[in-house]
């Protein structure tokens, strides 16, 4: 590798490099500047204006309605989604006892992990549609049209202000949990089966082997869940934008609103300095959760 | 419910050549319930998963009067004029042309890009590799969010500019509202992490396959297409499958980009197209279109990943494994 090296290099990297910069390097940092600006987009130039973005944001009710969703986000979320994932990937991995020596998931384990992690592939925003559809506030929803089936009132799930969040949040779930099954099956297979069988011969019963054997020996892999659930907590935009009973501006009257979706409105209205403020302040809050996240969790690393 | 039979059983004669003790006695009726739980658990979720798609499929078929009376029951004939007007009327035919064009270009052109700046920066020495190593891997921490109002100036501007300056229509080609400007996005915010795999994935092929090809005469090139290129085909492969996904359900930037109005509407790519036929005038009455649309929006993913599930499952989850 010697001769015509330099040529090939340039060559190879020109393209990336001229794309990257030019499409997110450069209007990154530039939204640093813009947030210090009024700005409306079509004016000749964004006049400087320091801090105001941000004071105008800190007094906005509807900013500190959006940092309240995120923090309720940010525990429900993980908490949830991780829960029923690990559940499951204990059952379809190691809750059908061992046999022959290996340990095997319950019946039908293949099956289950083709199911669960179907939505996946599926975009966000589709899905969404199609929950619109489900939560419908009369019985031609599905939801309320099992309710009535059984006699129960229908529910408003997207109009009521209590319900609105959660019901969105539970589309995130649905679709989240496949996914960390898998992620978390994968960590599974990677414990010896060794330890199981000295833990079932201690006699173990299969709720203190998860506690006591795959809880502390998938530690890494659940903090790494944890922090990709919390960024797309922050993330929190598609769903709320097709489901939100506003037409997308985290209806009702801003009770499932995101930061996200408060920039994008702002935006929209062509408020473009206040935009970019909410957009800086997402980043390091986004930046801030993960370097806690991966501080405060770190433990020993268990070796085997 | 047939699933607590096997773990039962494989207990059963585990535990058959000792004693038959109370304690085992009570573990093994504290297993057989365990199971019964967990394969009710497993089977409630499943129903959750299928419910909603199932529940959609049928009622594409049916009429706005069977949604209303019967939203449970089988669909008493097979309705495809509801697939129809969702295909022609809502121009659905027309947005997932455009989604999969999209997917097609960038896909292609992110993992050309990508894999070349992963070759160079991961088996070339050159001064300033880890500056452009790090400055790719740093898109990783930062949201789309952050660089949105800027971006669709950057956007607007360079194809004005490439107007301006050789006479040619640009802003049409890439500029706002167009299919190109769209595409040299997608690639640019799929770099990152295309890099950051592939580089790590570059670094573990042999160096011996490269140098024997270096002593048969090959040049840079031709040992970057013929021989480093087929050997890293399984990485390809995952960040490839993982890239037409993510491009696929993109939903943000096709909103900001190529904006509302007769325009550009035609150029709408199908995740905006389904979000605005859900509220659109025309169609918030016509159900059945809806509930098609929907579906045949779902459908091919579902086809593909019935087809490629394990690849599919290891190429989403491979960026988390690392």
């Amino acid at each position: 590798m010697r001769h015509g090296k330099y040529p090939f290099v340039v060559g190879f990297l020109f393209a990336p490099v001229l794309l990257y910069v030019t499409y997110v390097i450069y209007p990154t940092l530039r939204t640093f500047y813009i947030s210090m600006t009024a700005w409306r987009g079509f004016s000749v130039e964004p006049k400087w204006i320091g801090f105001d973005n941000y004071k105008q944001l800190f007094d906005d009710d509807r900013f500190w309605q959006a940092i309240r969703h995120h923090a309720e986000l940010l525990v429900a979320l993980p908490l949830i989604t991780i829960a029923i994932a690990l559940f499951f990937a204990f059952l379809l991995n190691v809750g059908g006892g061992s046999k022959g020596g290996v340990r095997t998931g319950v019946w039908g384990s293949k099956f289950y992990r083709v199911v669960f992690f179907l939505p996946q592939v599926l975009a966000v925003a589709i899905v969404g549609v199609m929950f619109q559809t489900v939560y419908r506030p009369d019985n031609t929803g599905l939801v309320n049209g099992v309710l009535t089936k059984i006699g129960l009132d229908p529910i408003a799930l997207l109009v009521n202000k209590n319900t609105a969040l959660w019901s969105i949040m539970f589309v995130a779930v649905w679709q989240a949990v496949g996914f960390y099954v898998v992620l978390f099956s994968a960590g599974m297979s990677g414990i010896p089966t060794e330890i199981y069988e000295a833990a079932e011969l201690d006699g173990a019963t299969r709720v203190s082997m998860f506690f006591r054997v795959t809880l502390p020996l998938l530690w890494d892999t659940i903090q790494v869940a944890w922090v990709y659930l919390g960024i797309a907590a922050f993330d929190f935009f598609a769903l709320i934008n097709v489901l939100a009973q506003d037409g997308g501006y985290g209806g009702p009257d801003g009770a499932t609103t995101t930061l996200a979706t408060e920039l994008y409105y702002a935006a929209s209205k062509s408020k473009l300095g206040y935009a970019s403020a909410i957009g800086v302040v997402l980043f390091f809050l986004t930046l801030t959760f993960a370097a806690l996240t991966l501080r405060v969790t770190k433990r020993e690393t268990i070796e085997y | 419910m047939t699933t607590n039979t096997t773990p039962a059983k494989a207990h059963d004669s585990a535990s058959s050549t000792g004693t038959k003790s109370p304690a085992i006695a009570g573990r093994k009726r504290d297993i057989r319930f365990f199971s019964r739980l967990s394969g009710l658990a497993l089977a409630v979720w499943a129903i959750i998963i299928i419910g909603p798609l199932v529940w959609v499929f049928l009622s594409s078929f049916k009429s706005p009067e069977e949604i209303f009376s019967s939203p449970w029951t089988i669909p008493s004939k097979l309705r495809w004029d509801n697939w129809e007007r969702a295909w022609n009327t809502a121009h659905i035919g027309t947005y997932m042309l455009n989604s999969v064009v999209v997917v097609a270009f960038s896909t292609t052109l992110t993992m050309l890009l990508g894999s070349m700046a992963a070759y160079v920066l991961s088996r070339y020495q050159f001064f300033g590799n880890r500056a452009i190593y790090y400055l790719f891997v740093s898109g990783l921490a930062f949201p789309v969010f952050l660089a949105l109002v800027p971006l669709f100036f950057t956007v607007r501007d360079i194809g004005n500019g490439l107007r301006n300056l050789t006479g040619l229509p640009f802003d049409k080609w890439i500029g706002i509202g167009s299919t190109g400007g769209l595409v040299l996005v997608y690639v640019s915010y799929s770099l990152p992490f295309t890099v950051f795999f592939l580089s790590a994935f570059f670094k573990t092929l042999p160096t011996s396959v490269a140098e024997a090809a270096m002593i048969d005469g090959a040049g840079h090139m031709k040992l970057f297409f013929r021989v480093m290129m087929p050997m890293a085909k399984s990485g390809l492969v995952s960040v490839g499958i993982f890239n037409v996904i993510g491009q696929w359900a993109q939903y943000l930037l096709p909103l900001y980009l190529i904006p509302g109005g007769e325009e550009f509407q035609e150029r709408w790519v199908l995740t905006q197209g389904i979000a605005s036929i859900s509220t659109a005038a025309g169609f918030k009455s016509d159900w059945g279109a809806l509930f098609a649309a929907i579906t045949i929006a779902i459908l091919p993913m579902i086809i593909i990943y019935a087809l490629m599930q394990r690849q599919i499952q290891s190429g989403l989850t491979a960026g988390a494994v690392k």
